[in-house]
């Protein structure tokens, strides 16, 4: 496949809504490097699958569940302790906008 | 099972969710005015287009996902752990309870259940979700396309029914809570504190079809909603706690149309008369914004309660992409057939079948088949009283009347009522056997409430039974006669209102216990007789 099905815009917004800074120079070989990779996958398409199920996941197993039995967490202040920054009981994070 | 379904993912991956899809697709063309032949919107008239969408807490001992608790108001940060906080190596489990409560609430719902489900993550970045992305179902959600029937009550006491479509009902987790430092508002803050309680607690959302018209249908439809998943014992309701949480969707068309306008969404309704409230306002903002010839302005607005109106939150740009793809971490569901029939079977008698039956089979008027049927604990005592022999219509007047007014006072749960129904269809036999006043039952009924125990033994103990026999009045009636030869006179010669009096010696006389009819006629009959 020769035809480009990334574009640079595209990069762009993925980028975004991952929260990565990528710099502007990065943009072209990003771009190439997603386009080959989905050109890579894209094999697959020349396969016919016109009476084979969707495969939804790899392992065949279904309804895991666990009884709603109550297990506190015994070390609370292990989870807040590590923590980047705390205040008090609470998690602390930056202003958010 | 899920071979068609799982394709259609790719068609809409740009909506928020699946059901948004459609919506957003035929909104978008908001002129109003057609085209070729300009009408003026101002002469048109106008409805509205509203649908709901509801966030429902499952009333688990523990959270979706993992054992921590479900508790509300725990101090900050207690019932937290490795799986809700979303740290590295961790995996989520699925709580079975939650699956059972999510498919019984679809069931009541007329659902269709999904034999083949699975969850997936939306993902979004904001500090009350850990994880970055909310466990949430995308395209194949638990239950699709049922419907609950909602009933109006107009002021004559006449009953109008209404199927509500219901698109969609699906498992989710809850995020966590934030409080903004240095003010109560996320602007003005330096920083923000993060409370991860609530991260994790079960949810369905439960999203409507576009079938409500005004904002007491959709007050109605959020809370038979409520009953229905109170009766399953899923979901306990509470607005005020946020186990019950109301976002509504609504746009306003020229009546006759079969398009759609510009969507607004709003949130922030803390009861049941928030929501009609906030969608009148916006029903009334948004068609004279449309008749003075202004567009109306995708965006969320938020009621406050305070100034009674809505306000711009903010405006969406376009819709969101969430990037749903399936979360690896947790298999699929499928609902044998078996387990579904044996989780139908669990399913009690809903409020809108209830409703029906008081009112076809014993010929209750619909706002009393309204309220009794509110409360699921009301409607069972009320059924007991009935079977235990008390007249249908009497047994409404009191559990609606001096028993509700009671629990109300003492702020008590019907369950918890020590006068239990059958002595209840006692005391209502007990009148009408003449044995007893309604004056004297009631004057019985503040210890009743209190100790409970049989109205019967009460009335004996207490020598309280009505005096019902002819000769034993009549013998009273010439006593009190003589006693006051004056009035008896009086009355003969014509004052003939002087007969409340003589009531009134004979109730004194018996403290209360003659039979108020039965003294009326044999009291006349002697006034009358001649001199």
């Amino acid at each position: 496949m020769a035809t480009k099905v990334i574009t640079a815009e595209d990069v762009r917004k993925v980028a975004h809504l991952a929260r990565l800074a990528v710099d502007e120079s990065e943009i072209e070989a990003l771009t190439q490097q997603l386009d080959s990779i989905l050109d890579y996958v894209n094999q697959l398409s020349e396969l016919d699958v016109t009476d084979i199920p969707p495969t939804t996941r790899a392992i065949e197993v279904s309804n895991v569940t666990r009884p709603d039995v109550l297990e506190p967490w015994p070390n609370r202040e292990d989870l807040l302790a590590i923590a980047p920054d705390r205040e008090d009981d609470f998690f602390r994070v930056p202003k958010i906008m | 099972m899920a071979k068609a379904k799982s394709s259609k993912r790719q068609a809409s991956k740009t909506s928020k969710t699946a059901k948004s899809t459609q919506s957003t697709s035929t909104q978008q063309a908001a002129t109003i005015a057609p085209e070729p032949t300009p009408v003026d919107p101002a002469s048109l008239t106008y409805e509205a287009v509203i649908g709901l969408e509801i966030h429902c807490q499952l009333s688990t001992q523990t959270k979706i996902f993992s054992s921590s608790s479900t508790q509300f108001g725990a101090p900050p940060n207690t019932n937290i752990d490795p799986v809700c906080l979303g740290l590295p190596g961790t995996l989520p489990v699925l709580n079975e309870k939650v699956l059972e409560y999510a498919v019984k609430a679809g069931l009541a719902l007329n659902c269709q259940i999904a034999p083949y489900s699975k969850f997936d993550r939306k993902q979004y970045f904001y500090p009350d979700l850990p994880k970055n992305y909310q466990i949430s179902q995308y395209d194949l959600p638990i239950a699709q396309h049922g419907y609950l029937e909602i009933e109006l009550v107009d002021e004559n006491g006449t009953a109008r029914r209404k199927k509500i479509g219901i698109t969609r009902l699906h498992m989710e987790e809850d995020a966590g809570k934030l409080v903004h430092a240095g003010s109560d508002r996320l602007s003005g803050s330096t920083y923000s504190l993060v409370d991860l309680n609530r991260a994790g607690v079960p949810l369905v959302e439960i999203v409507s079809e576009p079938d409500l018209r005004t904002g007491q249908e959709a007050a109605e439809y959020a809370q038979e909603l409520r009953r229905i998943l109170r009766y399953l014992g899923v979901c306990d309701g509470n607005m005020q706690e946020g186990s019950l949480r109301c976002d509504v969707n609504i746009s306003v068309r020229p009546v006759g149309s079969n398009t759609f306008g510009t969507k607004v969404e709003i949130k922030n309704m803390n009861s049941f008369s928030a929501i009609q409230r906030a969608i009148d306002y916006e029903i009334e903002r948004q068609v004279a914004a449309v008749k003075a010839g202004e567009a109306i302005v995708q965006e969320t607005r938020l009621w406050d309660e305070a100034t009674q109106q809505t306000r711009t939150m903010r405006v969406k740009e376009g819709s969101s992409d969430y990037r749903y793809f399936p979360e690896p971490d947790l298999g699929p569901i499928e609902v044998s057939a078996e387990q579904l029939a044996a989780w139908r079977a669990d399913l009690p008698e809903l409020p809108a079948q209830k409703r029906h039956r008081y009112e076809t089979e014993w010929g209750l008027p619909p706002q009393d088949a309204r309220v009794l049927t509110d409360e699921r604990g009301v409607a069972e005592y009320f059924e007991a009283t009935v079977a235990a022999g008390a007249p249908p219509k009497l047994a409404a007047n009191w559990i609606m009347g001096d028993i509700t007014a009671y629990l109300k006072e003492q702020k008590l749960a019907i369950e918890a009522l020590p006068l239990k129904p059958t002595e209840l269809a006692e005391l209502i036999q007990l009148i009408e056997a003449a044995t007893i006043s309604s004056k004297m039952a009631k004057d019985l009924l503040p210890e009743l409430l209190t100790q409970g125990g049989s109205p019967k033994a009460l009335v004996e103990k207490k020598g309280l039974s009505q005096i019902s026999d002819v000769a034993t009045l009549e013998a009273m009636i010439d006593e009190v006669l003589a006693a006051h030869p004056n009035e008896l006179e009086q009355y003969r010669a014509g004052k003939t209102k002087l007969q409340g009096f003589f009531v009134g010696q004979m109730m004194k006389k018996t403290c209360g216990r003659a039979d108020p009819k039965l003294t009326n006629q044999l009291l006349a009959k002697k006034l009358n007789a001649s001199s």
